[in-house]
């Protein structure tokens, strides 16, 4: 069965270090012969498409989830399909020429679906990080000396992404990083992604049209600090299993 | 099927097409770099003359705020490099490279795609003719054979790029090729028409539905600047 756990550890499989795939293989947590066809579904928004107003439209929430993701969660159906089929027939070059397209659209699958999960209604209590977030903002003071540094410098890479993408914080052993990825690359490797915010123009072209800093600077009031204390406090398979959890596989 | 007509004889065909002239680069008319400092051209058409295919909304924020920020991007990149260079701080310099890249690319591509449209009453759509017109025959069987890969190749671009019709240098042959981000096409190619396949490029207009703006984009190509490029290359 190949579940969304699977799905992570699959696309690590390609990306990842050495060491990780090494573990990956010899641990039996993925094993190429228990693949048999499954269907992603794409998962309800937590809340309402007009909730994240004024800072991101209804009309770009309910674009952005029911067509751009949608359009992911059958990309990746129909990949999925060609690579059991391909592991079937021991087809090897058709299984690697489906990888391209497996990363796209599964990572375009588990961005979205982390993105959402970690966006919340502004002035709702999952918006105040003081409050919700104790243990990830003195963890975000001690890299950055402050939550304006730390947001000063994750807004720069934001801005700085060359084409479409993505900028995380990710918790990389006992660190903090912020990383920014190209078009739908997904963060799994042994990074715990903590929150993304997506770069790609269909994320804010519609009300912001080309300034694009003015989304980045909106995009705090919207941020769930609650999902992000979770995920930081948690190890990267929590954040996975929370998300498969969510997808209701 | 095209992509094997592709590979009956380019050897011979490009020979043929080259017929011993050494032609200079293709130039972009209207892009000019005064002192080294590049500024952004004007368009030879109104912001509303693409419409109804490309609204006059789009044309306007693609050129006056896009291709303007490519514009200063790279100016930025040059001034940097040559800040740099006077102190021989060459590592400087080189770390600029990504940035000269995305920016000056940004600013060819650009160049080149507001040259390669035309308003749909004047020289826009219709089918390339000519030399152009044989060559397209010849290397992938029929125009629309030409038109449909160039939709699948635009279709699957995996995030930010382009799309070019180019002309091989070394087989002398047309081909395809898409391009990252603002990757210049550059080398071996030369760029004779281009789609811009950026969200910023159809989304007001088209929202997620690009195979459409893909579809309509066809109405407004200019060939004659395409077949000129082609005649230069």
């Amino acid at each position: 069965m190949v579940n969304l756990g699977t799905l992570v550890q699959y696309l690590a499989l390609q990306g990842g270090p050495q060491q990780q795939q090494q573990q990956i293989l010899s641990g039996d947590q993925f094993n190429m012969s228990l693949i048999t066809e499954t269907t992603y579904t794409l998962p309800s928004l937590p809340y309402a498409y007009d909730a994240l107003e004024p800072h991101i439209s209804s009309q770009i929430m309910t674009l952005h989830h029911d067509k751009h993701h949608q359009a992911y969660v059958d990309g990746l159906n129909a990949a999925l399909k060609g690579l059991v089929a391909a592991v079937k027939a021991n087809d090897l070059p058709a299984q690697i020429a489906l990888q391209p397209r497996i990363r796209f659209h599964g990572g375009g699958h588990i961005n979205h679906a982390l993105f959402w999960a970690n966006l919340a209604p502004a002035g709702s209590e999952e918006t105040n990080a003081d409050k919700v977030a104790g243990g990830l903002v003195s963890a975000i003071e001690g890299v950055w000396g402050s939550m304006e540094g730390f947001r000063k410098e994750f807004g720069a890479a934001l801005v700085g992404i060359q084409g479409s993408g993505w900028g995380w914080l990710v918790k990389d052993g006992q660190t903090l990083k912020i990383v920014t990825t190209k078009d739908q690359d997904p963060i799994v490797g042994g990074e715990v992604p903590i929150f993304g915010v997506d770069m790609w123009e269909h994320a804010y072209y519609l009300q912001y049209l080309n300034v694009k800093a003015k989304y980045v600077e909106n995009i705090w009031n919207v941020i769930n600090w609650k999902t992000a204390e979770e995920r930081f406090l948690g190890e990267r398979d929590d954040v996975f299993e929370a998300l498969r959890a969510a997808l209701k596989f | 099927m095209a992509s094997t007509l592709l590979r009956t004889s380019p050897v011979i065909r490009g020979a043929l097409r080259a017929s011993g002239a050494i032609k200079p680069a293709v130039g972009i008319a209207s892009t000019t770099f005064v002192r080294g400092k590049a500024t952004l051209p004007d368009l030879k058409y109104d912001y509303g003359a693409l419409e109804p295919h490309i609204s006059g909304k789009i044309m306007e924020l693609h050129h006056k705020k896009h291709h303007q920020t490519y514009v200063t991007g790279l100016n930025t990149a040059l001034e940097t490099i040559a800040e740099a260079e006077s102190k021989g701080d060459f590592t400087k310099a080189a770390s600029v490279a990504p940035l000269l890249n995305f920016h000056g690319g940004g600013h060819l591509n650009h160049s080149l795609f507001w040259e390669n449209l035309a308003p749909a009453s004047r020289e826009g759509g219709g089918e390339p003719s000519g030399v152009l017109k044989t060559a397209i025959n010849e290397d992938f069987g029929s125009f629309d054979t030409f038109r449909k890969q160039m939709n699948t190749a635009l279709a699957g671009i995996q995030g930010s790029g382009w799309a070019w019709l180019v002309k091989d240098k070394q087989s002398g042959t047309l081909g395809l090729v898409t391009r990252a981000n603002q990757d210049p096409v550059t080398g071996q190619y030369v760029p004779l028409l281009g789609i811009d396949a950026w969200e910023h490029a159809y989304y007001l207009q088209y929202e997620n539905r690009k195979a459409e703006y893909f579809e309509a984009i066809w109405n407004v190509i200019n060939w004659k600047t395409v077949g000129s490029r082609f005649e230069k290359a």
